[in-house]
């Protein structure tokens, strides 16, 4: 059950949107962002919408992998769209009780429905195509330039770069520790919400314990071949902008003006 | 100067929490392994035989005597970093000792800390994964790896960053029997390469392997020698709760029966194609 967590994953492939430059993809991902902000009307979704289209079609992850990854985030999606639906005053098109649907309520909730899920696919796109360790080295990358003024870029760096190592390790441990408890007896299954809850204390504890006992022999073995911060460390892999990567800067420019010019005039 | 670990009158103690009184990990041993050798130090668990091994990695630092690996002071600051990348240090649990999520920029992780030029470092991952025979995964995440092959990564990772001498500390306590076989061919294998190898071990089979084997007890050294010699003193063994290899056990009782086995036999192999003369 707990092996069914995708979000934020890695989808191997070779795609040039694969082969693009770390920074790159993480500013775009930001541009991206912004700009789903900036919009104020339908067409402007429409030509976020195409450009995402195009990137999913380049890199060659099946929708129906990102589309799974939104399931978790279906929640939100709902509530959000029910309650613009409903809050919203207006000319009402239907009621019951006080349970009212407005034009302008149902214009939003859509609105508001189509950011979120561009939202949503165009962030995944960069986890899906960006080797974590790539993703970890490109934010160091960025960050460093603050690094003057007292950001310890390496250090959150290499945070990120072990969270992402010992969640499956973690993940394992607490399997295994939830298998120990369930031999002896415990029941993580019936009861209601309030009772669940109350059946993962057993688990928490220790896994809080052994996540304390890990980190601490990793500091070791970390120490042991040579660790000491930031400082005079070299990478294997260097960063370097390529061609592709201009030719996607040309690209981002272009969208970014495409959806200003748009949102101004339109 | 041949040795490459030099211990004189070692003391280790950890402190008790709250008191000043500490218990005594190590009581006085002096030591020297040579350059190049194949050295096992055997024990019980809290024989002391652990804690040696990381003071060896300036992970710990004596309370009183000095150690010296590749001639610099564990106990000195300014060498520290000389000191572990002279002695590599491979870890009990595989698990916890792979830093990130892909196996070469795992094994990168040592060279890339040394601040080594990066063409250098994918000359030294390229030539390590080979080394522990691990090429093919070089792109896999850890996790979906078996314990054998993970401690593979580990050795390799160390062997990035070309240390001289490397002290396993336990390597194989968590593997089942084939990976533990696939660690100790690597062992062998690093040896004839010319690395110094301490095994820390409480694996009778592992130590018959080494050129010379080392018992702790209670933080003292008990018994040092060539496995045929240590082994021959089945009794003080026997004594510190230790078993004989099963081949030295064989050959014990087969004298007693009168059947003249020679002394130096100690691996099951040797033991077989003795024995299979008699046919």
């Amino acid at each position: 059950m707990l092996r069914d967590i995708t979000l934020g994953q890695y989808y191997p492939g070779k795609s040039c949107i694969h082969g693009l430059d770390a920074r790159i993809k993480i500013i775009a991902t930001l541009m991206f962002i912004v700009e789903l902000f900036i919009v104020d009307n339908f067409i402007g979704f429409l030509i976020a919408a195409i450009a995402l289209g195009l990137v999913i079609a380049v890199s060659k992850v099946p929708v129906g992998y990102i589309i799974r990854g939104l399931k978790p985030i279906m929640v939100i999606l709902i509530f959000t769209f029910a309650l613009n639906m409903f809050m919203v005053d207006g000319r009402i098109l239907w009621q019951w009780g006080f349970l009212k649907i407005t034009a302008e309520g149902l214009e939003i909730a859509v609105f508001m429905a189509i950011r979120l899920i561009l939202l949503l696919m165009g962030s995944s796109m960069l986890t899906l195509c960006t080797r974590p360790i790539a993703l970890t080295d490109g934010i160091e990358r960025l960050l460093s330039p603050f690094e003057k003024v007292g950001l310890p870029a390496h250090d959150i760096a290499m945070m990120m770069t072990i969270a992402l190592r010992f969640i499956p390790t973690l993940l394992e441990e607490a399997d295994k520790i939830m298998k120990a408890q369930q031999a002896r007896g415990a029941d993580f299954e019936s009861g209601n919400l309030m009772q669940r809850a109350k059946s993962l204390i057993p688990i928490l504890v220790p896994l809080f314990v052994s996540s304390f006992r890990i980190a601490q022999e990793l500091a070791m073995a970390m120490e042991a071949r040579c660790y000491r911060g930031g400082k005079n460390r070299t990478r294997m892999n260097e960063m370097k902008l390529r061609k592709r990567d201009y030719i996607a800067i040309v690209f981002l420019i272009a969208f970014l003006a495409i959806i200003i010019v748009e949102s101004r005039l339109l | 100067m041949n040795s490459i670990i030099k211990i004189e009158n070692l003391i280790f103690e950890y402190t008790k929490e709250n008191t000043d009184e500490g218990i005594r990990a190590i009581n006085d041993v002096s030591l020297n392994i040579e350059r190049g050798s194949f050295t096992a130090i055997l024990g019980k668990n809290g024989s002391g035989k652990s804690t040696l091994a990381k003071n060896l990695n300036s992970l710990l630092v004596p309370t009183s005597g000095v150690i010296y690996v590749n001639g610099f002071d564990t106990a000195d600051d300014e060498h520290i970093w000389d000191v572990r990348q002279s002695a590599g240090m491979v870890f009990q649990n595989p698990d916890n000792q792979l830093v990130s999520a892909v196996v070469e920029d795992d094994i990168a992780f040592g060279p890339e800390n040394l601040g080594i030029d990066p063409a250098e470092i994918r000359k030294r991952v390229d030539k390590a994964l080979e080394d522990v025979n691990m090429g093919k995964f070089r792109d896999k995440p850890p996790h979906l790896l078996s314990g054998g092959q993970k401690q593979r990564i580990a050795i390799a990772g160390v062997v990035a960053m070309k240390p001289e001498c490397i002290i396993f500390d336990e390597p194989t306590a968590m593997l089942d029997p084939k990976g533990r076989s696939e660690i100790m061919s690597i062992i062998k294998e690093l040896h004839d390469e010319g690395i110094t190898v301490v095994l820390i071990t409480h694996f009778m089979e592992e130590a018959a392997c080494a050129e010379r084997v080392i018992v702790m007890h209670e933080g003292k050294i008990i018994l040092d020698g060539k496995p045929q010699e240590v082994f021959s003193h089945e009794k003080e063994l026997r004594a510190v709760n230790l078993d004989v290899p099963l081949t030295i056990e064989l050959a014990t009782k087969l004298r007693e029966e009168g059947v003249d086995v020679p002394r130096n036999i100690i691996e099951m192999e040797e033991m077989v194609e003795y024995l299979c003369q008699y046919k």
